[in-house]
């Protein structure tokens, strides 16, 4: 066994409300500089649509993550022989035009323009060429809340894998927002895919970060990364991706994004994994297995031979009671309800999201006498196709996202008796029953997704700087490592990372 | 004068800057050293050019290494005779030179017209392109043209030795003074390219990323590496 921590997040998609509030407080903190323009760290898709890169999801003409063949786990982008034969051209990276081209106005336009008839207009500006572009085709967001509809929503891989049409009419279109950062993966395909070893997991948080040093820009990770949330700056040269905002979460703070979402949708927890069963977990032959051979990994923080070999392996009290209470923890492992982003890619990723319930396609009538009964059928009405939330969420096993919506279901429906009542107890408990809940973890359920304060969503151990530093060695030395090394303490570029 | 001062003093000045220019953006500028590739921008002509270009060169390398780098008296051990050895030599190394030449032409187009690439390109990249077109150029021309149309000239005497001397600093520079001009200018323009590669893109070079094909795929780093050095 070889415990390591792993911080994680997850999102409750039933509350998002596509504000994106989290990717304008990522972009003002970390991508607004030149070169990274196009760069969203956090972005919020409407879903159905092909999202941010166009078409992601197209592992065909990307060839993200990994393949489980012949009894072997291989990158689907292949091997280091292969990169090698083609580090001069990348045949599967993502180009500009697969983001978009990003812009800003021509504002002393307004201020500078002479006396004229009609007013003046501030014209879209590239920000890659600084020429007009007369006409923006594509834009962050373009495809936000359904717009281009029925022209747009069928880019989406998801809907062509449907087996039956998506109607876009008003009154049967479905639609959700899938707000997504880096997957902080426990088996990254982007870390894998460096030629020059320049990303890493973390090991005291499992955060993946990329070392702009070592970075030689070969972009193999663009395409590597399944997500496609490791981007190339063009004007450093060097990879950049989400960081977890590791400045703010090891002070114990949450990311920009969770700390500013409105609908307090996200929950940042640590998990503990065993990192010598990722790789066996990542190799079960049928992609339905993976959920479960993922939650396979992971470590029961109350166990007393975990929590020994835990201390042995350097993880304190500190971060072993931050497990214990880690809402992540609660929500994927012992509840059930929250699920991994395409685990189909078999990268193990560590965001996960609580699936959205919708308004359900037929009217309910006197949903006062409901029975369990009516329930049930209720959540296959749903107006989002559990084919469609199977496809991103758990590799096409509709029963485990059944699973969840009747768990969230009941749980809507044991909060209504008790608070407003008139709904039968016998038959409420049975709905319990069937959704596999007890009254008390139902109660814990409803309190955590909707009420819970902030250090209930956050429980956010901070970083373990006493554990390897020699801290009698760095006192009165300037903490800004790497910008100063502390004094008497040169650091020699080959000898970093060591 | 000139002889001493083109095939001695000139080829190691070029080293050193090169040399010493290598090391010091490898201790001390890290954060600029990548592969400014421009892929991002303009797929489509770079896919035919940058292989075609790549390729080629490392083609050309191990030609260069063949026949200025191996002594002469290797081969005839060997048995390969001067016709052989030619012949070899003008096809294998006329396809290379042919390859690298088309390839930097679509490259310098393609960084000419692309406006996106254009806009971004430093005058040490174009310096970069058009440096090794007039060296990759008078290569190409002088194995497909000029040894089959006016001698087929036997480098391995003159070149060769000339060369391998300067790395065991007795630089035999009289061996330069009847070497066709062609070849000359061939020569001086490749070590300004050498003295070019710490400040340029071709700083690449020098990164490829064999260690790649032998490491474990997951990489794992602790965050503190500010520890006391072990005595």
């Amino acid at each position: 066994m070889r415990i390591k921590a792993q911080v994680a997040m997850v999102m409750n998609l039933d509350k998002c409300i596509g504000c994106h509030t989290c990717s304008v407080t990522c972009k003002n903190t970390w991508t607004n500089r030149p070169g990274t323009e196009y760069m969203w760290f956090n972005n919020v898709e409407t879903r159905p649509g092909p999202g941010y890169p166009k078409r992601w999801e197209d592992t065909n003409r990307f060839k993200g993550g990994w393949v489980y063949k012949n009894g072997k786990l291989s990158l689907r982008a292949g091997g280091p022989i292969t990169k090698l034969a083609n580090i001069f051209y990348n045949p599967n990276m993502p180009s500009l035009n697969d983001y978009y081209e990003p812009w800003t106005y021509d504002y002393q336009h307004l201020i500078n323009s002479p006396k004229k008839e009609n007013l003046p207009v501030a014209r879209p500006k590239s920000m890659i060429t600084g020429k007009y572009i007369d006409k923006p085709e594509w834009g962050p967001n373009w495809d936000d809340d359904l717009a281009g509809g029925s022209e747009i929503v069928p880019l989406d891989p998801n809907v062509e894998k449907l087996q039956e049409h998506i109607a876009m009419e008003y009154e049967k279109a479905f639609m959700m927002y899938l707000p997504r950062i880096c997957e902080h993966c426990l088996n990254p395909s982007c870390v894998a895919s460096c030629p020059s070893g320049a990303i890493y997991k973390r090991d005291e948080d499992g955060i993946v970060l990329v070392d702009k040093e070592s970075c030689r820009g070969w972009r193999f990770c663009m395409n590597g990364c399944p997500y496609h949330k490791v981007y190339y700056n063009w004007n450093t040269h060097k990879a950049e991706k989400c960081n977890f905002c590791y400045p703010r979460t090891e002070a114990g703070l949450p990311t920009i994004c969770s700390e500013t979402c409105v609908g307090r949708i996200r929950y940042i927890g640590v998990i503990l994994y065993d990192a010598d069963r990722v790789k066996e977990a990542a190799s079960v032959e049928n992609p339905k297995d993976l959920y479960e051979s993922q939650l396979s990994v992971f470590l029961d923080p109350f166990d007393p031979e975990v929590i020994e070999e835990a201390k042995k392996a350097g993880i304190n009290e500190e971060w072993i009671k931050a497990a214990q209470d880690s809402p992540v923890y609660k929500m994927a492992i012992k509840w059930k309800i929250a699920l991994p982003l395409h685990p189909e890619y078999r990268t193990m990723p560590m965001v996960w999201y609580v699936p959205p319930l919708s308004p359900i396609m037929n009217h309910i009538v006197n949903e006062d006498e409901l029975s369990t009964d009516g329930y049930i059928p209720a959540v296959d009405q749903m107006r989002i196709p559990m084919e469609y939330l199977a496809s991103i969420l758990t590799a096409d096993d509709t029963e485990v996202i059944r699973n969840v919506l009747l768990k969230l279901t009941a749980m809507r429906v044991h909060m209504r008796a008790k608070t407003v009542g008139g709904i039968d107890e016998l038959k409420q408990s049975q709905l319990l029953k069937e959704a596999g809940l007890t009254v008390e973890m139902t109660e814990d359920m409803a309190r955590l997704l909707a009420v819970s304060k902030y250090n209930e969503r956050f429980v956010i151990p901070t970083g373990r700087r006493e554990m390897d530093d020699d801290l009698y060695y760095e006192q009165g030395a300037c903490s800004i490592e790497e910008l100063a090394p502390p004094e008497g303490m040169v650091t020699y570029p080959f000898e970093r990372g060591k | 004068m000139a002889d001493i001062f083109w095939w001695i003093i000139f080829p190691y000045i070029t080293l050193v800057i090169m040399i010493v220019g290598v090391l010091y953006r490898y201790a001390f500028q890290q954060l600029t050293w990548a592969a400014p590739s421009t892929e991002f921008f303009e797929k489509k002509w770079l896919r035919i050019g940058s292989p075609l270009f790549h390729y080629g060169i490392v083609f050309a390398f191990i030609g260069h290494v063949m026949g200025v780098v191996i002594p002469k008296s290797f081969y005839t051990t060997l048995g390969i005779s001067f016709e052989l050895y030619h012949t070899g030599a003008i096809i294998g190394g006329g396809f290379a030179g042919l390859m690298v030449v088309v390839g930097l032409i679509i490259l310098l187009i393609r960084k000419m017209t692309v406006d996106r690439v254009r806009i971004h390109a430093t005058f040490a990249d174009f310096y970069t392109v058009i440096a090794l077109l007039i060296v990759a150029g008078l290569g190409a021309y002088m194995t497909i043209i000029y040894n089959t149309t006016v001698v087929e000239y036997e480098y391995r005497a003159t070149i060769g030795p000339w060369f391998r001397s300067l790395f065991i600093f007795q630089p035999k520079y009289q061996l330069m003074a009847g070497v066709p001009l062609l070849f000359k200018i061939h020569i001086i323009c490749a070590f300004g390219l050498f003295a070019s590669i710490p400040f340029t893109r071709l700083i690449h070079f020098y990164s490829l990323p064999v260690k790649y094909l032998s490491r474990a795929p997951q990489q794992y780093r602790s965050r503190s590496h500010f520890k006391r050095r072990r005595i």
